[in-house]
C-alpha cells in the first residue's frame, strides 16, 4: 500500500490526538494540571468526571478558545503542533467542537452560515467550494439522514431553537464538516431519548478508520449508544483512571466519589 | 447568498485596508473665486442661465443663511467651518454640453468606470442612442444613471427609453431650462430655503442635482441612479435632488456617493425633495460611501443632508432606505411629512462608525393624514472610537386618527472605546394613535466569533457575518444589486476594528 500523505486519513490505530503533561490556566487559576492522553484513529474515547474536573477546559484549549493560557505541555493532531494553531486553523485541519451551550447568531441563516463554514474549510484544504445548489444537495442529504427537518435550514442560527435543536444542528454541522476528529462537549446534557437517539446516530454514521472522537459527558446513559474504546476519568485536572466502557458503568453505580477514593 | 461569499472574498482582497475609492481625477476644472457672498450667488445662477425667478429664490435663500447658525444639538463635534475658505462652483471644463457619452472627457468616463457604475457599461454607453436600452438586451434590468461630478452632472443614460414613458429624468439645472413649471411648482415646497442652516446654504448655492418626474400612471420601467463624486480640493458640493411622483406612479431611485482621500476635511449639503401624490410610491435608496478620513480622524466629508418627502396622496408611499459607511460626520434624517389619508413612510437604516467617524442619524415621521403608517428600522454599527446616535421623532397630529408607527433601534458595539446612542423623541396628540418604539443594544460577543471560527471562518469574516445578519431587515429593502455592494462596504468599513 502506498504511503499516504499528511493530509489523508491516518490509518487505524495511528496516533491522532496526543496529549502530554498538558497544563492549562483561566484567569490565573489552575484548571488542567498535567494531562496525558492519546487517542488513536478510528477510536472513540470518553472522557467521565464531576462538575469542575476540567472537562470544558480541555474541549475549548484543544479547539484555541481564548481566555485560557497554556502554562505546560505539549498537543500534536495528526503529528501537527496543534496549540500554534489559531482555531480556524485547527477547524480546516479536521477539528470540530459540538458545543454545549451551542451559540445563537441573530439574523443569520442556518444555511448561510453552514454553507460559509462548509466552503472555509474547504477552500483551506485545497478542495472547490460549494454553490447554493451543490451545498443544499449535500445538506438535504444529511438532513434526511439524520431525520431532521429541511426547516431547520431557514432559520437563523440556533436562534429560538430548543435545545434539542441546537443540539442535532450542532451535530448537522459535524456531518457535513466531515471532521477527522470530533469533540463532543456534554452534548448529551439537556436531551430527551429522542434527541440523544439521533445525536448518537449522527456520530455513529461518522465511525470509520479514520475519525476519531472524544465524548466529554457527565453521565453514562449517552455512552450506552456511543459506545466507547476507552473511558478515562478526569477529576482535578488530572485523568486519574483509565479502562474499557464497563468503567462508565461501574462509575454509575459506586459514582466518582469511589474512584477518587482510589485515587 | 452569493452576495456573502462575495462580501468575503472582497475582504480577502482589500489587503490595505484603504478606502479604495481615494483616488483623485486630474481634469481641467473651472471654479468660482473662493469664499460666499451674494456674488457667488449670481456668478452661480448667471453660470447656469437661470431665469430671474430662480436668482431671486436663491437670494432670499442666502440672506436667510446669513441669519442663521450652525445646529449645535447634534452628537457630534468638529472644528468651526470657515465657510469663505471653499469653493461653491467647481465644474470640467466643457466647451459644448455632450448630446451623448461619447462626447463627454473619457477622463470622466474612466472615472466612473473605476468606481464600477454602470456608466461604464458599453451596452449603455451605446444605449445613449438605443442599443441595449431595452432590458432584454443585458439580460438584466437596466439602471438609468445620472453622474454628478463637483458641481455638475455630467452624463445621464437612458434618457430616450425614459422619454417614451413619459419620465423626466435629467440634471436639476437642465430641467430649470426645459420644464421650468415643474421646477418652480415644486422647488422648495417640502424644503423650504429658510428650513434649516444647511438646507439654506444648499437653497443659496446648489449647484446640481437630478430631477425626476413620473408621470400619471406611470411605472418607472429601470431603476434610476445618481452618482455624486467630489473630486476637486477645496469644494463643497450642493446638489439638490427633486422627485415628483404622479398619481398612481412608481418609481425606484439610487444613490450612490465617494470622493477622494484629502486630510481637509470637505463640506457635502445636499437638499432632496419628494412629492407622491395619490397612490404613488417613490423608493429611495442610498449607499453613502463619502470618505470617512483616516484612523486618526484626519479628514473626511462632513455629511449635512436634508432630505424629506411629502406623502401628498391619499395612499402614496415613500420609502427611505440608506446605507451610511462614510464621511467623518454624518448629519442626516431622511424624513416622511404623511399629509394624505393611509399614506405611508418607511425608514431603514444602516449606520456604520469607525474609527473616529461620528453620525447623528434617524428619521421623521409626521403623521397628519388619517390611517397613515410608518416604520422605522434603524441598525447603529460602533466600532472603534465611532460614535452613532439614532435620533428620531415620531409625531402624531390631532387630526391622525388610527395613525400606526413602529420603530425599533438597534445598536451593535464592536470593541470598548465607541459608543452608541439613541434619541427617540415621541409627540402624540391623537387618542386613537398606536405608536411603538423598540430599542436593544448588543455586543458582538467573544463566544459568537469563537463559535464561527471554530468553524473555519477567519475573525473578520466572522464579523462581517454577524454584522450582516444583524444589518438584514435593512439590507433586504435594498434593490438586489445595491444590496451587494452595501454587503461589501459594511465589511470594508469594519475592517481593523477587531483583533
Amino acid at each position: 500500500m502506498p504511503r499516504r500523505s499528511e493530509t489523508a486519513a491516518p490509518d487505524k490505530g495511528m496516533v491522532m490526538l496526543k496529549i502530554e503533561g498538558l497544563t492549562a490556566e483561566v484567569e490565573g487559576k489552575q484548571i488542567l494540571k498535567g494531562i496525558d492522553l492519546e487517542v488513536p484513529a478510528g477510536e472513540i474515547h470518553a472522557i467521565m468526571g464531576p462538575n469542575g474536573s476540567g472537562k470544558s477546559t480541555l474541549s475549548y484549549v484543544l479547539s484555541g478558545r481564548e481566555g485560557y493560557e497554556i502554562t505546560g505541555g505539549a498537543v500534536t493532531f495528526n503529528g501537527v503542533d496543534l496549540l500554534a494553531m489559531e482555531p480556524e486553523e485547527r477547524a480546516a485541519a479536521g477539528l470540530f467542537l459540538a458545543f454545549q451551550y451551542p451559540v445563537e447568531l441573530p439574523g443569520v441563516g442556518n444555511a448561510l452560515f453552514l454553507r460559509t463554514a462548509l466552503n472555509a474549510v474547504r477552500k483551506a484544504r485545497g478542495e472547490p467550494e460549494l454553490d447554493a445548489m451543490q451545498f443544499l444537495k449535500v445538506a438535504r442529504e444529511r438532513l434526511k439522514a439524520l431525520h431532521i427537518s429541511e426547516d431547520m435550514l431557514k432559520r437563523g442560527v440556533n436562534v429560538g431553537f430548543s435545545g434539542g435543536e441546537k443540539k442535532r444542528n450542532e451535530v448537522l454541522q459535524m456531518a457535513l464538516l466531515a471532521p477527522k476528529l470530533a469533540i463532543l462537549d456534554e452534548t448529551d446534557s439537556g436531551l430527551d431519548i429522542d434527541a440523544l437517539k439521533i445525536v448518537s446516530e449522527g456520530v455513529n454514521a461518522l465511525r470509520a478508520p479514520g475519525f476519531s472522537a472524544l465524548v466529554i459527558t457527565h453521565y453514562q446513559r449517552l455512552l450506552d449508544y456511543i459506545v466507547p474504546d476507552k473511558v478515562h476519568v478526569l477529576m482535578g485536572g488530572r485523568i486519574v483512571q483509565t479502562g474499557g466502557p464497563e468503567l462508565a458503568k461501574q462509575l454509575e453505580e459506586s459514582g466518582y466519589a469511589s474512584v477518587q477514593a482510589a485515587a | 447568498m452569493p452576495a456573502v461569499t462575495e462580501t468575503i472574498d472582497t475582504v480577502q482582497s482589500v489587503t490595505e485596508g484603504t478606502y479604495k475609492w481615494g483616488f483623485e481625477t486630474d481634469i481641467e476644472m473651472e471654479f468660482a473665486p473662493k469664499g460666499l457672498s451674494e456674488d457667488i450667488v449670481r456668478f452661480i445662477s448667471k453660470k447656469k442661465n437661470e431665469p430671474e425667478w430662480l436668482l431671486a429664490w436663491r437670494l432670499k435663500a442666502f440672506a436667510m443663511w446669513q441669519k442663521m447658525e450652525e445646529p449645535r444639538w447634534p452628537a457630534v463635534t468638529y472644528p468651526p467651518i470657515d465657510y469663505q475658505d471653499a469653493y461653491y462652483y467647481a465644474a470640467p471644463v466643457q466647451k459644448v454640453k455632450p448630446k451623448s457619452l461619447d462626447e463627454v472627457d473619457p477622463e470622466l468616463l474612466r472615472t466612473y468606470a473605476k468606481l464600477g457604475i454602470p456608466l461604464k457599461e458599453q451596452a449603455i454607453l451605446a444605449g445613449v442612442e438605443g442599443a441595449g436600452e431595452s432590458p432584454a438586451d443585458s439580460g438584466r434590468m437596466p439602471i438609468a444613471v445620472d453622474a454628478v461630478f463637483d458641481s455638475v452632472s455630467v452624463a445621464t443614460t437612458f434618457k430616450a427609453r425614459l422619454e417614451q414613458e413619459g419620465i423626466i429624468f435629467c440634471a436639476i439645472s437642465e430641467a430649470v431650462q426645459t420644464h421650468p413649471e415643474l421646477v418652480r411648482q415644486y422647488l422648495g415646497t417640502v424644503v423650504p430655503q429658510g428650513d434649516n442652516f444647511y438646507a439654506a446654504l444648499n437653497s443659496a448655492v446648489f449647484t446640481d442635482g437630478s430631477f425626476v418626474y413620473i408621470p400619471k400612471g406611470v411605472r418607472c420601467p429601470m431603476e434610476l441612479s445618481t452618482y455624486f463624486r467630489i473630486n476637486a480640493k477645496s469644494t463643497g458640493q450642493f446638489e439638490r435632488t427633486l422627485i415628483i411622483a404622479e398619481e398612481g406612479s412608481t418609481v425606484s431611485y439610487l444613490e450612490g456617493c465617494t470622493a477622494p482621500m484629502r486630510d481637509e476635511n470637505q463640506l457635502h449639503a445636499a437638499v432632496v425633495e419628494l412629492v407622491a401624490l395619490d397612490d404613488a410610491t417613490i423608493k429611495y435608496s442610498t449607499v453613502q460611501n463619502w470618505y470617512p478620513g483616516d484612523a486618526e480622524g484626519r479628514g473626511g466629508i462632513y455629511n449635512f443632508v436634508t432630505k424629506r418627502a411629502h406623502c401628498r396622496g391619499k395612499r402614496s408611499k415613500v420609502s427611505w432606505t440608506q446605507v451610511e459607511t462614510g464621511s467623518a460626520i454624518t448629519w442626516k434624517y431622511p424624513s416622511c411629512v404623511l399629509l394624505g389619508d393611509d399614506s405611508v413612510g418607511e425608514f431603514y437604516s444602516v449606520a456604520i462608525t469607525n474609527n473616529r467617524q461620528q453620525a447623528d442619524t434617524g428619521t421623521k415621521m409626521i403623521h397628519v393624514g388619517k390611517r397613515t403608517t410608518s416604520t422605522i428600522v434603524s441598525k447603529g454599527i460602533s466600532a472603534g472610537r465611532g460614535q452613532n446616535t439614532y435620533r428620531g421623532l415620531v409625531r402624531v397630529a390631532p387630526t391622525a386618527s388610527s395613525a400606526r408607527n413602529f420603530t425599533q433601534c438597534d445598536s451593535l458595539l464592536i470593541g470598548d472605546q465607541c459608543g452608541a446612542h439613541t434619541v427617540p423623541y415621541i409627540e402624540n396628540r391623537c387618542m386613537t394613535a398606536k405608536v411603538e418604539h423598540e430599542a436593544t443594544t448588543s455586543r458582538i460577543a467573544e463566544d459568537q466569533l469563537f463559535y464561527c471560527r471554530q468553524r473555519g471562518l477567519s475573525e473578520e469574516d466572522a464579523v462581517g457575518l454577524i454584522v450582516n445578519g444583524f444589518c438584514r431587515e435593512v439590507l433586504k429593502e435594498l434593490p438586489m444589486e445595491f444590496a451587494v455592494e452595501a454587503q461589501k462596504l459594511l465589511q470594508i468599513s469594519l475592517e481593523g476594528s477587531v483583533g
